[in-house]
């Protein structure tokens, strides 16, 4: 009885070795890539190989200095956050307006606003050049912030909406009852309840905007190059290590939100939770 | 409907708190929740709307708060015409099913809210919240979440908000409907004590007919959108004006036959299986016509010797035990239902399934409506 036991166990640890070694190996293909570029960042030489002749902070000083380097990562930002101003805001309206509303279009109003989600993104960029070329928005700020805000506004449409699943119609009806206009009941019980949602939304579109290649590349002149689009031409054009510091300050600005937005995902949770 | 019958004393509703007429109510344009609502509000009374679900009787309400604009008719409040109204300029307390506390402020800052909004001075508003929290005994739960407390408490909670700012009318929907039966008891009385205390009109809906027959001064039956009767509790439990008011207010046995004999205020009706019953009837009745009989199982005598109208030898189908009573589940009248109840006394006889049983009752409590 006992050994029989005993053999079983042994087997069912095995393959519960041989899964956690797959699990391992897969992870480590998916990060250690972007790992990889950490310590490159950091040579003292002027080459992307290893072994690191010696640990340096120069690459950063070049990426915060060099007007290159300065004035993408002033771009990207500051389009980032026009995107996501814009974005936000439409995208919450969106979703205020869909939610609880019945008309006979409303899936296909949904639809099309998912569909920059869906759709691959070279052909919207490709159909956004041309449409801006025609209206004359190509190589200016606001065309690539416009094309931005169309990616950028299913992820908000999409976390406002989740969240207002959750959010009791109900307390409009009692805000309203209790002698709030509108407006008053809006900004004291639906916006505090759903912020969360809106918050994570929002850093959605900054995100999507900040790493966004393909429509940059399409729709922005050189004026407007954004981080993304000057690491692009970064490594077809010269291999400096900069590239490495400009990828790892993207990489940590893209964790910092992640880890925000999962912050405000539990939280929001606990709220809704514990309202039940 | 005869709903005007039965409205108490001429005096009173010449100053109706709140006056529905003509109110109609579609959501698609086509079909109507709610037809023809015509109905007066007593100024302090507690009324309850009555009813199924799909009634009309929420419906009713949301119109009346505020919520739900009616298709045709015109709701007015304190005789001011408030149909075009919005529910925040209305003035009317609110508590609902769900209690609808706001989650992410405290219950002192819930309470403060009407308050807060029509701009109210800081020291009367906690004063008045205090008041109010006291009022409900959650003297000392200002400061905590609504999620930390029970069901119970947040209804009370939620009761406190929509009456500090001291509305006349009061408006409560299925409030106890989330609550278990305990509570739900205890919660009527309080509910009854504060609507004594601060002499408010409360406009009460459920489909609890206890709820509905232990605290209200008058209910409005609601069926099919319409209002089937409006009485005080005793005139609606002993004289139903029709069969669906009879059967959904209190326990019933449901009876249909042919009509074979008309008196005055009487009819027979065959209820088939060779029993004919005498019943009281408010309507006129010919001959051969269909009728339905009501007849309440507590109005039903089980080996008596008493002489009464009605008079049965039956055979015993069920027998169920419910501790304070038994119900017996009797053959009668060709197969349908018939319950009757026999006090659990401790002595008397042991009924079983199969036994013979006489049973009797008396031809006014036994009431015939035509059949519809």
């Amino acid at each position: 009885m006992m050994q029989k036991f005993r053999r079983r166990a042994g087997r069912g640890s095995l393959w519960q070795l041989a899964l956690r070694a797959f699990v391992g190996l897969v992870l480590a293909y998916l990060v250690l890539p972007i790992l990889v570029v950490i310590p490159l960042s950091f040579t003292a030489g002027q080459l992307l190989v290893f072994p690191i002749p010696g640990y340096s902070l120069q690459w950063y000083e070049d990426f915060f200095t060099n007007p290159l380097w300065t004035g993408a990562l002033w771009n990207s930002v500051m389009i980032g956050v026009a995107t996501t101003i814009l974005a936000t805001i439409l995208g919450t309206l969106a979703a205020l307006g869909l939610h609880g509303s019945k008309f006979r279009l409303k899936p296909v109003v949904v639809a099309l606003l998912i569909t920059p989600l869906a759709a691959p993104v070279v052909i919207v960029a490709v159909a956004t050049f041309y449409f801006f070329a025609s209206i004359n928005l190509v190589g200016t700020y606001l065309g690539v912030i416009l094309a931005h805000t169309l990616l950028a506004l299913p992820f908000v449409v999409i976390t406002v909406t989740a969240t207002l699943q959750g959010f009791d119609t109900n307390l409009t009806r009692a805000g309203a009852s209790l002698g709030a206009t509108p407006v008053h009941v809006f900004r004291t019980v639906t916006l505090p309840i759903i912020s969360p949602g809106i918050i994570s939304g929002a850093l959605f579109a900054f995100v999507t905007s900040f790493d966004e290649i393909v429509v940059a590349l399409f729709v922005a002149s050189p004026q407007q190059r954004t981080l993304p689009r000057q690491i692009f031409s970064g490594v077809s054009e010269s291999i400096s290590p900069t590239i490495m510091a400009a990828a790892v300050v993207l990489l940590v600005i893209s964790l910092g939100l992640m880890i925000v937005m999962e912050l405000l995902r539990r939280r929001s949770e606990r709220l809704v939770g514990r309202a039940r | 409907m005869n709903a005007i019958a039965s409205i108490p004393g001429k005096s009173q509703i010449e100053d109706p708190i709140v006056r529905f007429s003509g109110v109609r109510k579609s959501y698609d344009g086509e079909t109507l929740v709610v037809r023809d609502l015509n109905l007066d509000i007593v100024r302090g009374e507690f009324l309850t709307l009555l009813g199924p679900s799909g009634s009309g009787k929420t419906t009713s309400l949301m119109m009346l708060a505020g919520f739900e604009a009616p298709t045709e008719g015109t709701i007015s409040i304190g005789g001011k015409d408030v149909t075009a109204l919005p529910p925040h300029r209305r003035g009317i307390g609110v508590v609902f099913q769900n209690y609808s506390l706001f989650p992410h402020m405290t219950i002192g800052q819930n309470v403060g809210y009407p308050l807060r909004v029509r701009g109210t001075a800081q020291d009367e508003i906690d004063k008045r919240v205090m008041e109010a929290l006291e009022m409900v005994e959650l003297g000392a739960f200002g400061d905590r979440r609504p999620a930390q407390l029970s069901g119970g408490q947040q209804q009370r909670a939620a009761l406190a908000r929509a009456l500090v700012f001291r509305p006349d009318l009061v408006l409560l929907d299925e409030p106890l409907g989330a609550l278990d039966k305990q509570l739900r008891e205890q919660m009527q009385y309080e509910l009854k004590r504060l609507h004594e205390e601060l002499k408010v009109t409360m406009v009460y809906v459920t489909h609890d007919q206890t709820e509905a027959l232990t605290m209200s001064d008058r209910i409005a039956v609601f069926n099919d959108g319409r209002i089937q009767q409006l009485a005080r509790p005793a005139d609606l439990y002993e004289n139903p004006q029709n069969a669906f008011v009879a059967e959904f207010v209190g326990e019933n046995n449901r009876l249909s036959g042919i009509v074979t004999g008309v008196g005055e205020n009487s009819v027979q009706v065959d209820v088939g299986g060779a029993a004919v019953v005498k019943a009281r009837t408010s309507s006129r009745f010919a001959k051969g016509e269909k009728a339905v009989l009501s007849l309440r199982p507590e109005r039903v005598a089980v080996a008596q010797a008493g002489k009464w109208e009605n008079d049965f030898t039956v055979d015993i189908d069920k027998v169920v035990y419910l501790g304070d009573i038994n119900r017996l589940l009797l053959r009668f009248a060709g197969g349908s239902e018939f319950a009757v109840r026999v006090a659990n006394v401790g002595s008397g006889p042991a009924y079983k399934r199969g036994d013979s049983v006489r049973i009797a009752w008396r031809q006014a409590d036994c009431l015939a409506f035509p059949a519809e």
